[in-house]
């Protein structure tokens, strides 16, 4: 049918001249301006469509978040989280005995009074100062809160990528790692020697950030190499969880509910058909 | 239009309940016995799509508000929760916003196809701006949802649209700081836009109501735009005919929208929605959702606030004026070779918007933004109405029969067809 035949044309259209047209369109860069380069997609164990997080690698990403970016970072989620199915994997008795390390401000207790007492399962992760004015005062401007750093951060993927990504082609669609992908690159991207804040791939290169990680800086204990590119893939799974611990659950059920809607769609056409069949049309 | 078949109780209860309220006659006269021309294609099950999906949303927002908290402070986290903590939270959430955007790409392909086909033509006009009237109450809603999880973007993006009514001349300052309810995009504004987001389908379910009455009063339109002349041969009955064709229209659709849900659900959001909204520190690029995106190039594309503001509301309203516009006495784009062309160069100017609106306004793309600015309106103001005038249509079959008959092979009555239509201009 002409209607349908021709969409595809359209398409074809728009695709080409989008293409050579938007690189002439955009306006001159101000001088000085140094555009960032795309960083790199990575092979992250939770993409595509059967994509799960790697327990160890979640677990080591926690030790470098722990030992390294919680001295600036908040992360707002509370410490059960770390023992739910999908996660690190951590059990029980580890997710209280981590959390008895922290110390909750709490209160008023009966007589009126706050007190201290060891963290909970339910308790949050303390932020690292009282206030985001605090932080920027003591660090140059505020370190963000990171429960979903791994969602909020982007770089422009342009035209045509952005049409790749949103197609079901391993490899090359289903580009949901945007964000994993950035923050590997920023901890990698700190290629001056003379200037820590100088930053490859943050817009405008300028950080506040200076340098947080380098090779043999947190102890593993499984063996993975301690390397800056090993920390900064495992702090980023480990962010990418935090951002959204109910990944796995929402791959494994899209794949049984997308193996249904293709049977029942194949039903319902046949059933259709045989309902028309005496029906010229 | 009169079915294709009675309705005839002979259940005792149902007998009592006819005399008293002829709700099971009505309901079998319009979705059972009702006459549906035969040669509708798959671009007509996109009504049943939109119907599906305004169900969709309406159980899912209810749902999401059960665990929502309308207010400054505790939207974010709250939607964050629902994510979360909430059983099968994440899903609801992902249906909803992925939602919004399916209802919007299925209303778009209903109405290109209203246009290709004619649809809006006389005697069609009310049901054509009932439609009209839906999408703006979709937009509406759709702009309020986008507020509620308290965002960057969601704060932003309704500074930025709230304050395209402070260009209103005298009393645009005041119409904007009541809106607000303060002098800011603040808490009492997400109070009112939540208010109005659960409101505002409710709305779009009465006007839907009326759009699929008028359906009814002139029956459906089809892809050889020619008017049914004998329901027996022209027609069949909607169930079980329509009724399974839009089920595999809806089968095939869900498998689009479960794939955004569950493999690429953040996709078509945007990045900063996941900072909470921050009145000191706007964003790099203030972006709205996809579906404003054609429109708000339009907006941007004219330096003039108040020009500009007008000029993306008349985008919009123009629709309803089709009717009118459109001068051609020949309904479907099938018979009109010069439509078809132009049709699909209108197509093309509302992605090409589309896609200039996620630009920043800048350099050349507020120029190109302009030209296709011009194309779309043109398409309304100029051509539509002088091809009604000079271009040569090819011969319209005399039938829904006749034409059924021409494309599955019978020689005679594609003889006849030709014959019987008459080779007119316009
Ligand atoms: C010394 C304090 C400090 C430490 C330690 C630190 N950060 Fe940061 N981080 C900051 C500050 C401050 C900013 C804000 C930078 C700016 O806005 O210029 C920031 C920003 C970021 C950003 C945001 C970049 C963007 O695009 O907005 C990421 C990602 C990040 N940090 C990751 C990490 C990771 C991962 C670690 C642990 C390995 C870490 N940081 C450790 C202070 C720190
Ligand atoms: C016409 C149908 C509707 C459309 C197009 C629509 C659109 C939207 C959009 C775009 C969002 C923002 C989603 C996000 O980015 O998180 C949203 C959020 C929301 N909507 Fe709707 N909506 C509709 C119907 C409803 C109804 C009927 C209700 C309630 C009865 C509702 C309740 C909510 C709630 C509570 C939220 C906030 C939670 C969230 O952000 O996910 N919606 N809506």
């Amino acid at each position: 049918m002409a209607f349908t035949r021709k969409i595809g044309f359209v398409a074809a259209a728009v695709f080409a001249a989008v293409a050579i047209a938007s690189p002439v369109l955009r306006a001159e860069e101000p001088p000085g301006f140094a555009e960032a380069p795309s960083p790199e997609r990575q092979n992250w164990s939770f993409s595509g469509f059967f994509g799960t997080f790697d327990k160890p690698q979640l677990q080591r990403g926690f030790k470098v978040y722990k030992e390294v970016c919680s001295n600036c970072h908040e992360l707002r989620i509370p410490f059960r989280t770390l023992g739910q199915p999908g996660g690190p994997g951590f059990s029980e008795d580890q997710v209280k005995a981590l959390a008895a390390t922290y110390t909750i401000h709490d209160g008023p207790n009966l007589a009126g009074d706050m007190f201290d007492r060891p963290g909970r399962a339910s308790d949050y992760f303390p932020p690292p100062f009282p206030n985001p004015e605090a932080a920027a005062a003591a660090l140059g401007a505020v370190p963000p809160e990171m429960s979903l750093i791994a969602k909020s951060i982007k770089f422009e993927r342009g035209f045509p990528n952005f049409v790749f990504d949103a197609l079901p082609i391993p490899g090359l669609g289903i580009y949901q790692e945007v964000g994993p992908d950035l923050i590997y690159a920023i901890l990698h991207g700190y290629t001056k020697e003379d200037d820590p804040n100088w930053n490859l791939y943050f817009p405008g290169h300028k950080i506040a950030m200076a340098k947080p990680l380098a090779d043999g800086q947190v102890d593993y204990t499984d063996g993975a190499p301690t390397t800056l590119s090993q920390y900064s893939k495992d702090v980023a799974a480990f962010l990418a969880w935090a951002a959204e611990p109910t990944l796995e659950v929402r791959k494994r059920v899209g794949l049984r509910v997308m193996l249904f809607l293709f049977l029942l769609a194949g039903l319902v056409y046949f059933a259709k058909k045989r309902v028309w069949s005496d029906v010229a049309h | 239009m009169h079915g294709l078949s009675t309705f005839e109780p002979k259940n005792g209860f149902v007998k009592w309940l006819e005399a008293r309220l002829p709700i099971l006659s009505f309901a079998h006269g319009s979705f059972v016995a009702f006459p549906t021309p035969k040669n509708l294609n798959y671009w007509w099950t996109f009504g049943g799509i939109l119907s599906f999906m305004l169900i969709a949303q309406i159980v899912t927002g209810v749902v999401l508000t059960m665990h929502y908290t309308p207010e400054s402070t505790l939207a974010f986290g709250s939607v964050e929760k629902i994510m979360r903590d909430v059983n099968w939270g994440w899903m609801l959430r992902y249906a909803h916003s992925n939602g919004a955007s399916m209802f919007f790409f299925a209303v778009y392909i209903h109405m290109f196809r209203g246009i290709y086909y004619g649809s809006y033509k006389s005697p069609r006009e009310v049901l054509w701006i009932l439609g009209v009237i839906i999408f703006l109450l979709m937009m509406a809603t759709g702009f309020m949802g986008y507020v509620l999880p308290w965002g960057q973007m969601s704060f932003w993006g309704a500074t930025v649209i709230t304050n395209l009514f402070s260009a209103i001349p005298l009393v645009g300052d005041d119409i904007t700081v009541w809106l607000w309810g303060g002098f800011s995009v603040d808490n009492p504004t997400l109070n009112r836009f939540f208010a109005l987001h659960y409101l505002l389908p409710f709305m779009i379910v009465a006007v839907v109501a009326l759009h699929v009455w008028a359906l009814h009063v002139c029956g459906q339109n089809n892809p050889d735009g020619v008017e049914v002349q004998d329901i027996h041969k022209d027609c069949v009955p909607f169930t079980p005919h329509a009724t399974m064709k839009d089920s595999v229209g809806i089968a095939f659709f869900l498998i689009l929208y479960c794939w955004f849900i569950f493999y690429i659900p953040n996709y078509l959001g945007d990045a900063d929605n996941y900072i909470p909204a921050n009145p000191m520190k706007t964003p790099a690029h203030i972006v709205p959702e996809w579906y404003f995106l054609p429109y708000y190039a339009i907006l941007r594309s004219i330096p003039n606030k108040l020009a500009g503001v007008i000029a993306m509301f008349a985008a919009i309203a123009i629709l309803a004026f089709l009717p009118w516009l459109d001068t051609s006495k020949v309904r479907s784009g099938k018979y009109r070779p010069i439509f078809r062309i132009f049709f699909w160069i209108f197509v093309a100017s509302g992605i090409g918007l589309g896609y200039l609106g996620a630009m920043p306004p800048e350099g050349g793309y507020v120029l190109a933004a302009r030209i296709l600015g011009v194309v779309y309106f043109g398409f309304f103001v100029v051509v539509l109405p002088l091809l009604g005038l000079f271009e040569k249509t090819t011969p319209v079959p005399a039938s829904i029969a006749d034409a059924v008959l021409a494309r599955t092979g019978s020689a005679s009555s594609v003889a006849a067809s030709a014959a019987s239509a008459p080779q007119t201009k316009g």
